[in-house]
């Protein structure tokens, strides 16, 4: 129970101001100041979440610190009031979206230099906005406020990826992630609704000292519909199956956006959203096994999308839907702590990659085909090396990051009796080695292959990188400006640091973030509330020796499957590059299916989009509004004039007609009091 | 001896003929002459009736209907004079502008 409970509400509002700046003020400003707002804002509220999260840190285990803002709904029994919540979860997520977040922003001042500054203000302003509702997301103390962060940052992936609005791809692109998001949101919509209806109450701690008594749903009950439908709203969030979709073509926005969307902010939410509901999803062990069973099989499947893309971007973002495929085996099976491990590890080191693309993409003036790359070693060494410490890290090379969060995932899925999940994990992790070793040769090794004409079959709109980089001023090869350089050389010390928080107990080490992590997941995180701290499935206790040795093994296997994963790589793409083309000409069925992505979107667009656009178009709007809404208008409008045109018959214009009239009328009138 | 029933039936006479005027004449000058016969003829009934019924009122509502009557006159013929003015015609067919 420490820490500053006023200065919450600063994390989130320092770069909405910024935001506020750079839009009403940014066609004023220069780029110097526009970004100098920016950076200055994301940075405060790097330090104010420092300061916020130190207790958590590096305190005793702390609880939650609560700060609440007024009560922003009272509708009978539905409370919503404005609260903002740190515990350890959250303190590991702000520093991740603003410590990660600060140094995208501090690299897009020299990548974004080349637009006007009415378009650098409008980026930068996008860029604090998107850290804002980032952290309204995390910082919420219930679904409501989460919600308003988890459209926010919708909305500004819409904004960002379709930032160079004026080509179609781009829009299109934005206009998808949009809409894709907003199929995954009315789960979580609905799930919210049912969570109200079923608890009474929206604050995700309140829900979790209701579930710690009950027991877990033995079969599919309300708590588990609950959490699949979260879990429908996390796939849309973070990609994926069956909603990833959206993710591969937001690479159409400017790469520090992509690495912002993939590492520090956006797609981790759905991760977060499972984690700060850890135990309602505890509750619910059948969605568990669908949510680990989804996560496998993304992994899988953008794991060998990623194998054939030729655009280095597209590469990366499959690499991002399976890594956040692993989130969610680890999540699956129940393995919490080492999903938002593999979260915090993969978000310096998918942020480091993302810009070292984007670093080679700004050296070669927009160039993003690796058959057009290669032989960039020398010419870019900041960015060569720096990428390749990323690629070792994602690999799973041992003693980078990404080797202790990967391998312990992989161990916990074993653990839990899922071997067929550890196997496809292995694989997949095999071809992440793989595929992320192919960009690194294709892209830095070999021989230049600039200025190769584009081989018929690119599947992707080349010059993707904005019409102001297209232009001249790019012929010569330069290596990442210092903000870049900067921004990757930090990036590259966590990617191989940021996993020592986590050394198994295997290893000799304590594995100190998942018991950090450990409240969060338990049944009340607040001792207040009197509920027991029980974290289901986290091993409190060092492992035995058995484990251990298992552990070991495991390790092991996963070792050779990474190194495995270079060695085909390098195989392929540096020593023997033919055996490649060989190989591709020969299972050319396969490849083209994975050059084509498994034909998912062709299939949503027969499935889904064209009947749903024929609906639209045929019973919609030619059906009801055409024929409803404007029949039934028109219809009012038809009957009155001809009603007017019968009656106007009688309007002769005669005046004699006129006095007939009106002497029928009298006599009428004379005959009706004679007569009656 | 002239009884009431005679009066009326003089009345309702001018009364027909002053109708049959203002619809078959094709004059407006002789249309408001024919008005005048109407008028005219139920000012009888009201003198009829008021010499039947020993009241005066009959006679004070024919004062009222002659004022009527010449105002109506005088407008009357000013408006005839102006629509003449206007389309050079007195027959009330030529005035149909305002058909529906």
């Amino acid at each position: 129970m420490t820490g500053d409970s006023s200065m919450l509400l600063w994390i989130p509002l320092l770069p909405f101001l910024g935001f506020l700046v750079n839009a009403a003020l940014g066609r004023r400003l220069s780029r110097g100041a526009s970004g100098g707002v920016a950076c200055t804002a994301i940075l405060a509220s790097f330090a104010v979440s420092a300061t916020v999260s130190w207790p958590f840190l590096f305190g005793a285990p702390a609880g939650a610190v609560d700060q609440r803002l007024y009560t922003w709904i009272q509708v009978g029994d539905f409370v919503a009031t404005f609260a903002l919540r740190v515990d350890a979860l959250t303190a590991l997520m702000i520093l991740i979206v603003t410590g990660i977040g600060s140094l995208i922003h501090i690299y897009s001042t020299a990548y974004m230099h080349e637009e006007r500054e009415s378009e650098y203000a409008r980026y930068f302003s996008y860029l604090n906005l998107f850290a804002a509702f980032m952290l309204l997301l995390v910082l919420g103390a219930n679904f409501l406020m989460m919600f308003v962060g988890w459209e926010g940052v919708g909305l500004c992936s819409y904004l960002l990826i379709g930032f160079w609005y004026t080509k179609p791809a781009a829009s299109n692109a934005g206009k998808k992630a949009f809409i894709v998001n907003r199929i995954g949101d009315v789960g979580f919509i609905l799930g919210v609704l049912l969570a109200f209806r079923h608890f009474g109450t929206i604050d995700f701690q309140e829900i979790a000292a209701a579930l710690g008594p009950v027991a877990p749903d033995s079969q599919f009950g309300v708590v588990s519909l609950i959490a699949l439908l979260l879990f429908v709203g996390a796939t849309g969030k973070s990609a994926q199956i069956p909603l990833y979709v959206w993710l591969p073509d937001a690479m159409e926005g400017p790469t520090p956006v992509s690495a912002l969307i993939h590492a520090a902010t956006m797609v981790t939410a759905g991760v977060y959203l499972i984690g700060r509901n850890a135990v309602l999803f505890s509750h619910a062990p059948d969605v568990l096994v669908i949510v680990a069973l989804v996560g496998t099989a993304t992994a899988l499947m953008a794991g060998t999308i990623g194998l054939v893309q030729h655009d280095i971007k597209r590469v990366l973002a499959y690499s991002t839907v399976s890594q956040l495929g692993y989130m969610f085996l680890a999540m699956g099976v129940g393995a919490f702590g080492a999903g938002i491990f593999h979260l915090y590890t993969h978000a310096f080191f998918k942020a480091l990659l993302f810009l070292g693309s984007g670093a080679v993409i700004h050296a070669l003036g927009g160039e993003q085909d690796m058959r057009r790359m290669g032989g960039l070693k020398h010419a870019l060494p900041v960015t060569y090396w720096t990428f390749l410490v990323g690629a070792l890290a994602i690999a799973g090379v041992p003693l980078l990051s990404g080797f202790f969060s990967k391998d312990e995932i992989l161990f916990r899925a074993f653990q839990s009796g899922h071997t067929w999940l550890w196997t496809v994990g292995v694989l997949t992790s095999l071809l992440t080695a793989t595929y992320m070793f192919r960009v690194v040769f294709l892209t830095f090794h070999g021989t230049s292959r600039a200025g190769t004409p584009a081989a018929p079959d690119v599947l992707v709109a080349d010059g993707a990188h904005g019409p102001s980089h297209a232009g001249a001023g790019h012929a010569h090869l330069h290596d990442a400006p210092p903000a870049m350089a900067l921004a990757l050389l930090v990036l590259a010390v966590g990617s191989v640091a940021a996993g020592y928080v986590g050394v198994p107990h295997a290893l000799g080490g304590d594995n100190r973030i998942e018991a950090y992590l450990a409240p969060a997941f338990g049944a009340g995180s607040s001792e207040a509330d009197g509920v027991e701290a029980g974290t289901p499935e986290t091993p409190g206790e060092a492992a035995d020796e058995h484990g251990a040795t298992l552990e070991l093994g495991l390790m092991g296997v996963s070792v050779l499957a990474a190194l495995g994963g270079i060695g085909l790589a390098a195989f392929f793409f540096l020593t023997r590059r033919e055996a490649a083309a060989r190989a591709a000409a020969r299972f050319a069925g396969l490849h083209r299916i994975l050059l084509n992505k498994y034909y998912v979107d062709e299939l949503y667009d027969t499935a889904v989009v064209t009947p749903l656009v024929a609906v639209s178009r045929h019973a919609l709007w030619r059906g009801v509004d055409a024929g409803f809404i404007d029949g039934s208008v028109n219809g009012v409008g038809t009957i009155v004039r001809q009603g007017a045109a019968a009656l106007r018959q009688v309007q002769t214009g005669s005046v004699r007609a006129y006095a007939a009239g009106l002497l029928l009328g009298a006599v009428m009138i004379l005959g009706y009091y004679l007569w009656r | 001896m002239a009884t009431l029933d005679h009066y009326l039936l003089l009345s309702a006479v001018l009364f027909t003929i002053g109708t049959a005027g203002v619809f078959l004449r094709r004059n407006l000058i002789t249309i408001l002459l024919a008005i005048e016969i109407m008028l005219n003829a139920v000012n009888l009934t009201f003198i009829a009736y008021g010499r039947f019924l020993g009241a005066v009122d009959g006679q004070i509502i024919v004062f009222f209907v002659m004022t009527v009557a010449a105002a109506e006159a005088a407008v009357g013929l000013a408006i005839v004079i102006a629509m003449f003015r206007h389309r050079g015609s007195l027959n009330p067919e030529a005035f149909r502008t305002l058909k529906g």
